[in-house]
């Protein structure tokens, strides 16, 4: 058994008097990809925003519990928030290309921390855009609006500005939601090539999606974990009753 | 009477009020262009405007509309933008916010001859900087912050709230965010708002009868030391706008041809403003398209 990269325990959050999260505990293990499913409102992406600390934008929010990151915990007074941010990324629902050219985006995050020569930042973003696999289908427009190209290519493109500065996890916010499926097909190969080097943790509504790429799954309820385990597992014998209801579509 | 009638009813009144807005406007237009236009000649355009004799021009006039433009752009954009960019970013939603709003709207309301009058006991009389662009710039900011800080928030509201957790999800800072990707999404909605505006101020006179006066002193246009109390750029000389030379023309008067320079400047000052107003949707859809990627 590896160790788990991020460790998270007894989570909560409050809106104010709501609790949002009621006591979230759940492990994620470097190279793999893990998927949080739940119906509308359970939390779960409240939950993800935890991870890379987006909540913070939130007024009115407190959050309990200890989130341990490679021996660190993310919610300590003295974490660099930046540092943290290229460590744990985040690709969103709708795909959010800057209006700057596909070159500028992805070199965006570079530019920020260091000063990369040209030559060094060329193959920095070819090497993020492959990773991505958008790259076939922006090399010859490099200088051209990111948000010229297809939702799918756009979605591609954040990931790739993401990959450039090389997180240890890739946090995804139902990121094929907004895409047609044949976008989504896409995404998902991406993800599914990106395993070996990143661990990945993905918000999603769609079940499929979640059987056929993740390893393990976390079904949330109401702001509770119900039950987290073995993806194979979870789908075909899940131990709560709640669990194989959702699976069925009884509610949801 | 039918949903059906009623509706082609609603149509026809809508249509009749939509024509109505545009006569008046071709009207307008057409009025001040007819009657002005044969007097646009070079000799106008390039002429010293004279006090009893005929034949002056408006060379001076219209050098001091866009001299007086600059210099309250210079002093209210840079103030509106930070203004703009605390009420759309950092602004919490509470008592402290709404009072800030609420001034602001009040002073887009305030009549401009009241803020003359207030520029020239405070400008000219207590800070003795006498009838001069500086007191006119500074009265017409009060009049240009409020309508710059409010198309400008709009502008950076209009940005998708996604842009902004896509700055913060790669590590930026808040200020990083805003700096480096909210603004220049913003800019086109900027830049629109910045020429309407100047729009506005050009063709103010009310405001500046009591701050930049109602002379034009003779100035050299080529002596570029702004110290100097003959060069045109000097901000401490006072200036006559266009705008304030055809109110002046049409009240006091004197010189035999103040009805046809009046009708010429008048031309000229509309087809200033027709230019801001055409030149703001032409670099607004520029900048949009080429901002947005769409063809």
């Amino acid at each position: 058994m590896t160790s788990a990269l991020l460790e998270t325990e007894n989570v909560h959050l409050y809106y104010g008097e709501k609790e949002a999260l009621k006591g979230i505990n759940i492990d994620f293990k470097p190279n793999t990809i893990n998927a949080l499913i739940g119906p509308s409102g359970c939390g779960k992406s409240t939950y993800l925003r935890c991870l890379n600390r987006m909540n913070d934008l939130i007024s009115g929010v407190k959050i309990t519990g200890t989130f341990n990151f490679k021996g660190t915990d993310i919610y300590a007074p003295d974490v660099n928030l930046v540092t943290l941010r290229t460590e744990i990324g985040m690709v969103f629902q709708q795909p959010n290309p800057f209006p700057f050219s596909v070159y500028d985006n992805v070199a965006y995050g570079l530019r920020l921390n260091q000063h990369p020569s040209k030559t060094e930042l060329d193959e920095k973003i070819e090497k993020a855009l492959k990773k991505a696999a958008v790259w076939d289908e922006v090399k010859d427009d490099l200088n051209k609006n990111a948000m010229a190209f297809s939702g799918g290519q756009q979605q591609r493109i954040c990931i790739a500005r993401l990959l450039a500065v090389s997180p240890d996890i890739i946090l995804l916010d139902e990121p094929t939601s907004a895409l047609d499926p044949i976008s989504s097909g896409e995404i998902e190969a991406t993800l599914m090539q990106l395993k070996s080097t990143y661990t990945i943790i993905i918000v999603t509504h769609n079940l499929q999606q979640a059987s056929r790429i993740s390893d393990t799954t976390s079904f949330m309820l109401n702001g509770e974990l119900i039950e987290t385990g073995q993806t194979s597992k979870l789908f075909v014998t899940p131990d709560k009753q709640e669990t194989s209801d959702y699976l069925n579509g009884k509610f949801g | 009477m039918s949903s059906q009638q009623s509706n082609r009813v609603a149509t026809i009144v809508i249509n009749i009020m939509v024509a109505f807005v545009v006569l008046i406007l071709i009207f307008l237009l057409g009025d001040i262009l007819i009657t002005g236009l044969p007097h646009v000649t070079l000799h106008l355009l390039t002429s010293p405007s004279q006090s009893f004799a005929a034949g002056g021009g408006i060379r001076d006039q219209l050098f001091n509309s866009f001299y007086l433009l600059v210099l309250t752009l210079l002093i209210s954009f840079p103030l509106s933008l930070g203004a703009a960019i605390y009420l759309a970013e950092y602004a919490a939603n509470n008592w402290l916010t709404s009072l800030i709003r609420t001034s602001i709207e009040v002073l887009s309301s305030l009549p401009s001859v009241v803020v003359g009058l207030f520029g020239y006991l405070l400008f000219v009389i207590q800070f003795k900087f006498g009838f001069s662009i500086l007191s006119g710039a500074i009265a017409l900011t009060f009049f240009n912050l409020p309508l710059l800080i409010r198309s400008i928030e709009g502008s950076l509201h209009a940005v998708p709230r996604s842009q902004h957790e896509a700055g913060i999800s790669l590590g930026l800072s808040n200020w990083k965010t805003i700096k480096g990707i909210i603004l220049p999404a913003a800019l086109p909605g900027i830049l629109t708002g910045i020429i309407l505006s100047a729009g506005r101020v050009f063709g103010e006179a009310a405001a500046l009868i009591y701050t930049a006066g109602e002379s034009a002193p003779i100035v050299s246009y080529t002596n570029w030391n702004p110290l100097d109390s003959n060069s045109f750029l000097n901000p401490m000389r006072p200036a006559e706008t266009l705008a304030v030379h055809i109110w002046k023309l049409n009240t006091e008067g004197v010189t035999p041809d103040a009805v046809s320079i009046s009708a010429g400047a008048s031309a000229v000052l509309v087809i200033v403003l027709l230019i801001f107003n055409l030149s703001a949707r032409a670099i607004g859809n520029h900048l949009y398209q080429k901002g947005s990627g769409h063809k």
